[in-house]
């Protein structure tokens, strides 16, 4: 399909908002700047011996690899790459591997951002490492030196290497963010809100990197001839729909030029929220998962206060590990309906306790069940003071407030785990924990 | 030297910028060992913190800038937005480490120094490209025995 064809806003089926005037977009411009490799680099910040070696952070409790420099990715380490496959390839290469820290990330995460603020007047904080600005207000011919300004401040200030990518939607500053960091001639800025780039890049990137599009939509796109981003764009988005849903549809109309997506500069209410862990050895008792369980919904607790958010269904789910190939398995979850809306840690301890002991099984004790992971999920948060009262079984808001208040302030200041309901175990005895082996100072 | 003036002071600005303490420690005579690590963060007025995005906390190892009047353990505050002059002290990357480091410039070209009289001036004989990390704005000195950062 031809690339000449710009956007045609009043071509059939086009219902979004309908913008006239000059080029894409209306002279709307959004940026989307991440940092390369970030957690890698966050780490190489402090320590100039990572420079130009490979480095990769893992997940929580030592997982997978989460980050890998280019260096790393150059040796075939893949995203998600489990730790235990590629440990002897790393002590070979001599990749330097790191224990996530996110004190830290947050720290610098925190630290771009406010770099960011003072080159737009509206940022919206998409991820630990991505932020899209909002760069209307730039001339045209200037965003590509402020974007490269923005960069050079980032780099000097913080230590992070960034990208930077614009468009006139959320999708083509994905996109454009995209090229800017795989095509090493952009010098890390891409700007498709310039008609030419626009023409240029769109026939050339394959629709696979489109943001939004997922494995199964990919194969259905292909099934339909589609090969390159023009393609996508060229499509007429109606019948786009009934394949993909309006999430298909609205990704057309964004390559179009025409935003779909708002700048979200107040975070989303959280819908949900969980609390899950790996255990660091497989667990077999009971005391030990209750004991695991109490400590993350202590947490959960914690996550909720902090929002001022309320839940009444506490789910409990634990299993053992697949990779655990002969052994027997079993998967449970199960949700324990409160009787209003709460965040009290001991309310929320009692529910998925409760949730344990409905399905807890004794296992004949010679092929007893090795679980290796718990967690404690809430899918229906809502602000606590919003939240409807019971009628029977109301919970003691008088006094628990004050009393989880009391705990809270405790953590703050003291550490998190200096003080906690006696169901969670104390800190230090948790045999249970997460890993951190190899973990930077914070 | 005049003594501060009241109207100096900047008045209304309360608001306390919060550093965290990077658990790196800076190299200023040994290299550090790398466990040995303190936590937290300090609640500094803005107007110590002009540039609070680009400024860092870490604890210093080490005797070399004794003459500066930075001992071992004292904590550093360096901020990276800040250009070198010749006499700045800074923080520098040699052997692959960060350390501080009196930086000069001798004709035009730059030169890292010690700032310790038991100590050679040079703290790096072949100086190339010297690759700076940061400035330092101020230090911080605890003077209590057993006074530490916690």
């Amino acid at each position: 399909m031809g690339c000449a064809a710009l956007l045609d806003p009043l071509a059939p089926g086009a219902r979004a908002a309908v913008v006239s005037g000059p080029p894409l977009g209306g002279g709307r411009a959004l940026a989307l700047i991440d940092g390369n490799s970030f957690y890698c680099s966050c780490e190489r910040v402090f320590d100039p011996k990572l420079a130009r070696v490979p480095v990769i952070v893992l997940s929580n409790n030592d997982g997978c690899a989460i980050a890998r420099t280019a260096e790393a990715k150059a040796l075939g380490i893949k995203m998600g790459d489990p730790w235990f496959k590629i440990r002897q390839q790393c002590q070979r290469e001599g990749v330097r591997v790191f224990s996530s820290n996110y004190t830290l990330y947050g720290d610098m995460s925190a630290r771009t951002n406010a770099v960011y603020r003072d080159f737009s007047p509206a940022v919206e904080i998409y991820s630990i490492d991505e932020s899209f600005l909002d760069l209307s207000d730039v001339r045209d011919r200037d965003r590509v030196t402020l974007a490269r300004d923005l960069r050079a401040t980032v780099r000097a200030w913080t230590g992070i290497p960034t990208c930077v990518g614009i468009g006139p939607t959320k999708t083509l500053a994905k996109l454009a963010n995209h090229i800017a960091k795989t095509i090493p001639d952009m010098d890390g800025v891409c700007d498709l809100t310039d008609p030419v780039a626009y023409d240029h890049w769109l026939c050339r990137i394959s629709v696979a990197e489109v943001w939004g599009i997922g494995r199964a939509s990919l194969a259905k796109l292909i099934g339909l001839g589609v090969d390159t981003v023009a393609d996508l764009r060229d499509l007429d988005p109606r019948p786009v729909r009934k394949a993909m849903t309006v999430v298909g549809e609205r990704i057309i109309y964004e390559l179009r030029g025409l935003a779909c997506l708002p700048l979200e500069l107040m975070p989303a209410q959280r819908k949900g929220c969980a609390v899950t862990r790996s255990f660091s050895r497989r667990i077999t008792e009971r005391e030990t998962l209750e004991q695991a369980v109490a400590a993350h919904a202590t947490r959960l607790g914690e996550k909720l206060r902090r929002g001022g958010l309320g839940t009444t269904h506490v789910s409990v789910f634990y299993h053992t590990s697949e990779h655990d190939r002969g052994d027997p398995m079993r998967s449970v979850s199960t949700t324990v309906t409160l009787p209003e809306a709460t965040n009290d840690t001991l309310a929320l301890i009692k529910a998925a306790q409760a949730g344990v002991a409905r399905t807890w099984r004794e296992a004949p004790s010679e092929r007893p069940w090795r679980y290796s992971k718990a967690g404690v999920v809430t899918t229906d948060l809502k602000l606590l003071e919003d939240a409807p009262r019971a009628l029977i079984g109301q919970l003691d808001r008088q006094r628990s407030a004050p009393l989880m208040a009391a705990m809270d302030a405790c953590n703050a200041r003291f550490g998190r785990g200096a003080v906690v309901p006696a169901r969670a175990g104390l800190t230090e005895k948790r045999t249970w924990s997460t890993k951190f082996e190899m973990r930077t100072p914070r | 030297m005049s003594p501060y003036a009241v109207d100096e002071l900047i008045l209304g600005s309360t608001d306390a910028v919060r550093v965290p303490v990077i658990g790196h420690a800076l190299c200023a005579g040994f290299p550090s060992p790398a466990d040995d690590f303190i936590e937290g963060a300090l609640e500094l007025p803005r107007w110590l913190v002009p540039n609070p995005p680009a400024t860092f906390l870490m604890q210093i190892r080490g005797e070399s800038m004794r003459g500066a009047g930075i001992h071992d353990r004292d904590l550093a505050c360096i901020d990276r937005s800040l250009r070198a002059e010749d006499g700045s002290v800074v923080v520098a990357v040699v052997d692959g480490q960060l350390s501080c480091k009196r930086y000069r410039i001798v004709g035009n070209r730059a030169r890292l120094d010690f700032d310790n009289p038991d100590m050679p001036a040079f703290a790096v004989d072949e100086y190339g490209e010297v690759e700076l990390w940061g400035v330092l704005r101020f230090s911080i000195r605890w003077h209590l025995a057993r006074g530490r950062l916690s």
